[in-house]
C-alpha cells in the first residue's frame, strides 16, 4: 500500500502542476457556460425572417396565416403557379406557398416552392400554421366566432411536483433534464478524458523503458494502481474546482441580473411592480423563469454531486483499467486505437441512448442500462436527480463496484505480462490468454 | 564461501519457449559475478527472477540463505539494459522518487541523493529535466539510481554502453568500490574484454541452460589448450617434437634471440617441462598461455550448440 501511495503522489503533483490543467480547471466553467449561451445567442440574433410569396386560389388563407418574426406572408394575385415559379428566382422571395382550391377535409395538392433549401424546421412551422389554419376556418365554419377562439388560446404552463417522504418540493422536468444530461455528458467526456491520460501514462512508461526499473521496485498492479488513482484525483479535483467555481459565477450572475426576483413568493412581488401593459407580456415569460430558477435551487446538489462523483469515480476506473491493460499490451500510443473502440462501445451506446432515458427516467431500457456496469455511469446520473428507488441505486452500485474490482484485477494481469513483452502486437486472444496465465 | 544468492533448479517457461531450464548457480559474497551468454540465452529471464519481477516456475532462490521475497526488494538494485527515466521529471525528483519506492524514507533519500551527485559533480543538474541531458548524463543518473538505496546485490545488465570511455571509467571505478564496501556485482553482459578485466566469477547460460560456471581463474585453467610461449637463445633451433612437446612456431626475434610457441603433450606440474627445456637452450621467458574468456566462451557455445541438423525447426521466441 505505501508504494501506491508514493506512485498515487508521483502521478498527481506531476499532473497538477502541468500549465494545462490549470488553464483547463479555470477555463472549463466558462466553456461549459459558452456552450450553452452561443447557440440560444446566435438562434436569436442571426435569424432572419423569411418572405413568403402566397398564391392561394382555395380563398381560405389569404389574411388569415399570421405575420411573425419569423415568416411573413405576401398574397399575390393573377399570377399562376407556374408564371411565379418561374419568376421566384428573380424576385426577393425566400419561397413561394401555393394552394390550389381544395377540399377541406382533404387539402392536397399545397406546394412550397423555394431557390434555397428548405430545412425541416422550415417545413414543419408551415405544416403546423396551415393545419392551425385549417382548423379555425372549420371551426368558424360550424358557428364558433373568431373571438371565441383567440379567448380559447390560453399559454399553460405546468408546475411539476415531485412527491417524496419528505414532502413535496417544486420541482421542474426542463431543470432536472439539463442537470441529467450535462451530468451524463461531463461523465462521458471525463471518462474518455481521463482513460486517456492513463492510457498515455502507461504507454509513456513502457515506450521510456522505465518500466522495468520501476516492476523491480513494484508490483506491477501496484504501478497501475498507483497511476489510475492518482489520475481519478486529478479528475476529483478538477470537478471540485468546476463545481465551486460554477457556484461562484451562478450566484454572480444571479444578484447580476437580480433572478431571485423571478423566485417563488418574490415572484409576486416582482409582477405587482410592473406596469399593466408590460406585466401580461412579461407573465409567460417569467413563470418560466421563475420555475427553472426555483427548480434548480430547489434540488438537492449534496445528492446529485454525491451521485455524480461516485458514477465518474466507478465508471473512470472501470474503464481506465481496461484502457491501461491495452496500452501494457502494445508498444506505442497509436497502437492502442484499434483496442479502444470495442472497449468504448459500451460507453458510447449509452450516451446514445442517454436522450431516451432521460426522456423517460422509469423506463425499462432506463432500468436495465443502470444496472449494467459498463453503462450505468453515464444513465445513472441521468436517472437520479429525476429520484430512483433506494433498492435501484444501491444495486447499481454494488454491481458497478463488483465489476471494476473483478475488472481491475483482469486488466492488472494483463497489465504485468503486457509491459515486458516488445515487438510484435498481441491479439485479442492473447490478451485473454494472458489474463489466465501465471505470468 | 559465504554465498549471497543461491539458485537452484530454476526452470521458467513461457506459452510456446523454455526461457530457462534447471539453471543452478551460487554467487559469492563481494564478487563480481559475469553473468554470460548469447542473445536470447536467458540471461534477462535469470535477472528477471533474481529481481522478482516474474516468478519462476519451479527451483528455489536463496538471498543470504533465506528464500528470495519481497522483503529483499529493498536489497538489490538493478540496471537493465533497456533502461529509461521519466523524461519530464527533474533529476531531483526522480531520484528521490525511485529511491522512496525501494523503501527509503524521504529525508534518507535526500541525503543519499544529494551525497551522490556531489561525488559525481553533477549537484548543478538536480533541477534540469531528464529531457535536457545528454545519454550519458541520463545514464548517470540512472546508475546513481540504481545504487543510491545502498543494496548489497546490485544486478547491472551491459552498464557500459551508452558510455563514453571516460564515463565508462568513473562507473568501473565506482563499481570497485562498491565491492571493496562488501556489495556483491552482477554483470549480464556479452562483452568479454570487461569479462576479462572485472569478474571473478563468471556462469555461461546457452539455450536456456546453464553450461559452464566457476571462478574466472578456475575456468582459465580447466580450458587451458597446454599452450607455452618461450623465448631463447641456442645454437640451434628446439626440436620440433619431442615426448613432452611439439613446436608451433618459431620465429627469430632480434640478435640469436628466437621465440617459439609450444604445444605441451602432458600435464601436471610444469617444472620437468621447463627441465626439459633447459637442457635444449638458454630460456629468457617462460609463460603459459591461457585462453582469453571470449575464446571459452565461444568454444563452449559451440561445443553446446546441436548440428544444424537437429536444428531445423528452432523454437522461436
Amino acid at each position: 500500500m505505501h508504494t501506491i501511495w508514493i506512485i498515487f503522489q508521483r502521478e498527481y503533483l506531476v499532473r497538477v502542476r502541468k500549465r494545462t490543467f490549470i488553464i483547463m480547471t479555470l477555463l472549463g466553467p466558462l466553456l461549459f457556460a459558452g456552450l450553452t449561451i452561443v447557440p440560444v445567442w446566435v438562434t436569436t440574433n442571426f435569424q432572419k425572417t423569411k418572405t413568403i410569396q402566397l398564391i392561394d386560389e382555395s380563398g381560405y388563407f389569404a389574411n388569415r396565416l399570421p405575420d411573425g418574426n419569423q415568416y411573413k406572408f405576401k398574397s399575390v394575385e393573377g399570377k399562376t403557379f407556374e408564371q411565379a415559379k418561374a419568376a421566384l428566382t428573380k424576385s426577393d422571395f425566400d419561397a413561394l406557398l401555393y394552394i390550389p382550391k381544395i377540399n377541406l377535409d382533404r387539402p392536397e395538392g399545397i406546394a412550397l416552392v423555394s431557390h434555397k433549401n428548405i430545412s425541416l424546421d422550415f417545413e414543419l412551422d408551415i405544416e403546423k400554421l396551415l393545419r392551425n389554419t385549417v382548423r379555425d376556418v372549420k371551426l368558424m365554419q360550424i358557428g364558433i366566432q373568431k373571438d371565441v377562439l383567440d379567448n380559447a388560446n390560453i399559454q399553460v404552463g405546468v408546475n411539476t411536483v415531485s412527491l417524496s417522504e419528505k414532502g413535496e418540493k417544486s420541482s421542474s422536468s426542463a431543470a432536472t433534464f439539463g442537470i441529467s444530461f450535462l451530468s451524463s455528458f461531463i461523465i462521458y467526456m471525463a471518462i474518455f478524458l481521463y482513460g486517456a491520460q492513463v492510457m498515455r501514462g502507461v504507454a509513456e512508461e513502457k515506450a521510456n523503458r522505465i518500466v522495468e526499473v520501476m516492476i523491480s521496485s513494484v508490483k506491477p498492479f501496484h504501478l497501475m494502481m498507483g497511476k489510475i488513482l492518482g489520475i481519478a484525483a486529478i479528475g476529483i479535483t478538477q470537478f471540485l474546482l468546476w463545481i465551486v467555481l460554477t457556484f461562484g459565477i451562478t450566484s454572480g450572475v444571479y444578484s447580476y441580473f437580480k433572478l431571485d426576483r423571478f423566485q417563488g413568493a418574490q415572484l409576486e412581488e416582482t409582477m405587482k411592480r410592473l406596469p399593466e401593459e408590460r406585466r401580461m407580456k412579461d407573465m409567460q415569460q417569467s413563470r418560466e423563469v421563475g420555475q427553472i430558477v426555483t427548480a434548480l435551487s430547489s434540488l438537492n446538489y449534496v445528492y446529485i454531486i454525491s451521485v455524480f462523483l461516485f458514477y465518474f469515480l466507478g465508471g473512470y476506473l472501470l474503464y481506465s483499467a481496461m484502457f491501461a491493460a491495452v496500452a501494457s499490451a502494445v508498444d506505442t500510443e497509436s497502437e492502442t486505437q484499434q483496442f479502444v473502440l470495442p472497449i468504448s462501445m459500451p460507453l458510447i451506446f449509452a450516451f446514445i441512448f442517454a436522450q431516451v432515458v432521460a426522456r423517460e427516467p422509469d423506463g425499462v431500457p432506463a432500468f436495465w442500462l443502470s444496472m449494467i456496469p459498463f453503462t450505468s455511469p453515464i444513465i445513472m446520473v441521468i436517472r437520479a436527480p429525476f429520484g430512483v428507488a433506494f433498492w435501484e441505486l444501491a444495486l447499481s452500485m454494488l454491481l458497478l463496484v463488483v465489476t471494476f474490482v473483478s475488472i481491475t484485477w483482469l486488466a492488472g494481469r494483463i497489465y504485468r505480462v503486457g509491459i515486458l513483452m516488445y515487438g510484435k502486437k498481441p491479439s485479442v486472444k492473447e490478451l485473454f490468454r494472458w489474463m489466465f496465465s501465471k505470468y | 564461501m559465504d554465498y549471497i544468492l543461491e539458485a537452484q533448479g530454476v526452470s521458467k517457461k513461457y506459452a510456446s519457449h523454455q526461457a530457462l531450464q534447471e539453471v543452478s548457480l551460487q554467487i559469492p559474497k563481494q564478487s563480481i559475478y559475469g553473468l554470460l551468454g548469447p542473445n536470447g540465452a536467458g540471461k534477462t529471464t535469470f535477472i528477471r527472477i533474481i529481481t522478482q519481477i516474474i516468478p519462476a516456475d519451479s527451483g528455489e532462490i536463496r538471498f543470504e540463505g533465506e528464500l528470495l521475497a519481497p522483503k529483499h526488494i529493498g536489497r538489490i538494485g538493478y540496471l537493465p539494459e533497456e533502461r529509461g527515466l521519466y523524461k519530464k521529471m527533474k533529476v531531483g525528483e526522480q531520484l528521490l522518487y525511485l529511491a522512496q519506492l525501494k523503501g527509503l524514507t524521504y529525508k534518507q533519500a535526500l541525503e543519499k541523493a544529494k551525497a551522490w551527485m556531489i561525488k559525481f559533480d553533477i549537484k548543478e543538474w538536480w533541477n534540469k529535466a531528464i529531457q535536457d541531458l545528454s545519454k550519458g548524463m541520463q545514464q548517470k543518473i540512472q546508475f546513481i539510481a540504481t545504487v543510491m538505496h545502498e543494496p548489497t546485490l546490485i544486478i547491472l545488465d551491459e552498464p557500459f554502453s551508452g558510455f563514453d570511455p571516460i564515463n565508462a571509467n568513473l562507473i568501473r571505478d565506482e563499481i570497485l568500490q562498491l565491492r571493496a564496501q562488501g556489495c556483491t556485482i552482477i554483470f549480464s553482459t556479452h562483452r568479454m574484454e570487461t569479462v576479462e578485466e572485472l569478474c571473478d566469477e563468471v556462469a555461461l547460460i546457452h539455450q536456456s541452460r546453464k553450461v559452464l560456471d566457476g571462478s574466472k581463474h578456475d575456468i582459465k585453467q580447466r580450458y587451458k589448450p597446454n599452450h607455452f610461449r618461450v623465448q631463447y637463445t641456442g645454437n640451434q633451433l628446439l626440436p620440433t617434437t619431442t615426448e613432452q612437446w611439439e613446436v608451433l612456431s618459431d620465429v627469430a626475434l632480434l640478435g640469436s634471440q628466437r621465440e617459439a610457441m609450444l604445444q605441451r603433450k602432458q600435464t601436471g606440474a610444469t617444472n620437468p617441462f621447463l627441465q626439459a627445456l633447459m637442457e635444449q637452450a638458454d630460456i629468457q621467458v617462460f609463460e603459459e598461455q591461457l585462453p582469453e574468456m571470449s575464446e571459452i566462451f565461444i568454444r563452449v557455445v559451440e561445443e553446446n550448440t546441436p548440428s544444424s541438423a537437429d536444428n531445423l525447426h528452432p523454437s522461436k521466441k
